[in-house]
């Protein structure tokens, strides 16, 4: 029996210390859920990743999870939003290796690899909102390789 | 919920010093300014020891973003400028499974599957080659 007593939340992320928060609860709600150990490693990867860009490139804001039910499969969605600059070049920011922060360029194209699946919502001067969706016991998403 | 997953790791991880060998162990969940400082902690550590060796053991860490697959490959490629060698010992398999999925290989990394491994590997090694060639000991 799986409810969604500690698993829905909203938490700020405005330092680094809140990337802490955000791996401890998606690790505490994925386990609730009954993720496996490989999925929840993939889940809270793909948050730290997430998380971390909207620290970093967004200037800070909020990750909200969301329990969701679809006949009788457990999932997890994780939305995160911040009110930063926003993505000008989304098919580029989602190439692996591109970078604009200093970082190694995995973390966007790396975090869609990690779940089933994967929105972003960017307005230039507005924000980014990326919202990732994994289920429990389903297979990893197929691979899309060039 | 083990008391390491439920608290973060801030300030200083703790460095060893094992003879030739510099030995950390990470646990938990990382802050990443805590990351950030043992990177340079190693350093000067290295630099002020002259250890042959840091071994860096993950077997408590659960998760390794490109954050710190960063830093891990860092302090490898920053400890062999200051002629030592680095091996990562103890990732566990849900890890390893994580990092290739992300893209995150860390190719300049020496890896073992445990910490006695890992100070065999490095008790086994020669000394790393330096790129200007072999170093001067003697004046």
């Amino acid at each position: 029996m799986h409810t969604a007593a500690g698993v829905e939340a909203c938490l700020p992320i405005r330092s680094d210390m809140d990337l802490v928060w955000v791996r401890q609860h998606v690790r505490q709600a994925a386990a609730r859920l009954g993720f496996g150990l490989v999925e929840q490693t993939k889940l809270i990867t793909a948050a730290s990743e997430l998380a971390r860009n909207t620290l970093v490139h967004g200037g800070g804001g909020q990750m909200e999870a969301t329990h969701l039910s679809s006949g009788g499969a457990q999932g997890l969605r994780l939305a995160f939003t911040d009110k930063g600059p926003g993505i000008a070049d989304l098919d580029r920011a989602l190439t692996d290796g591109y970078t604009s922060g200093g970082g190694l360029g995995m973390g966007l194209s790396g975090a869609r690899r990690l779940v089933h699946d994967f929105d972003i919502d960017s307005t230039p001067g507005h924000g980014t909102t990326v919202r990732v969706t994994c289920w429990v016991g389903r297979p990893p998403r197929p691979r899309e390789e060039a | 919920m083990s008391d390491a997953r439920s608290r973060p790791v801030t300030g200083h991880v703790p460095v060893l010093r094992l003879g030739d060998v510099l030995l950390v162990t990470l646990q938990g969940d990382l802050h990443d300014s805590t990351a950030q400082q043992l990177q340079q902690d190693l350093a000067e550590t290295i630099s002020r020891t002259g250890v042959r060796g840091v071994l860096i053991d993950i077997s408590g860490v659960e998760i390794v973003d490109s954050f710190l697959g960063r830093v891990l490959a860092e302090i490898a490629a920053q400890a062999k400028l200051l002629a030592a060698r680095t091996v990562v010992a103890g990732m566990r398999p849900a890890v390893a499974i994580t990092l290739v999925e992300l893209g995150l290989t860390l190719p300049g990394l020496s890896t073992a599957l445990s910490t006695e491994a890992g100070m065999e590997l490095l008790s086994q090694q020669a000394p790393v080659p330096r790129p200007g060639g072999p170093r001067q000991e003697s004046a």
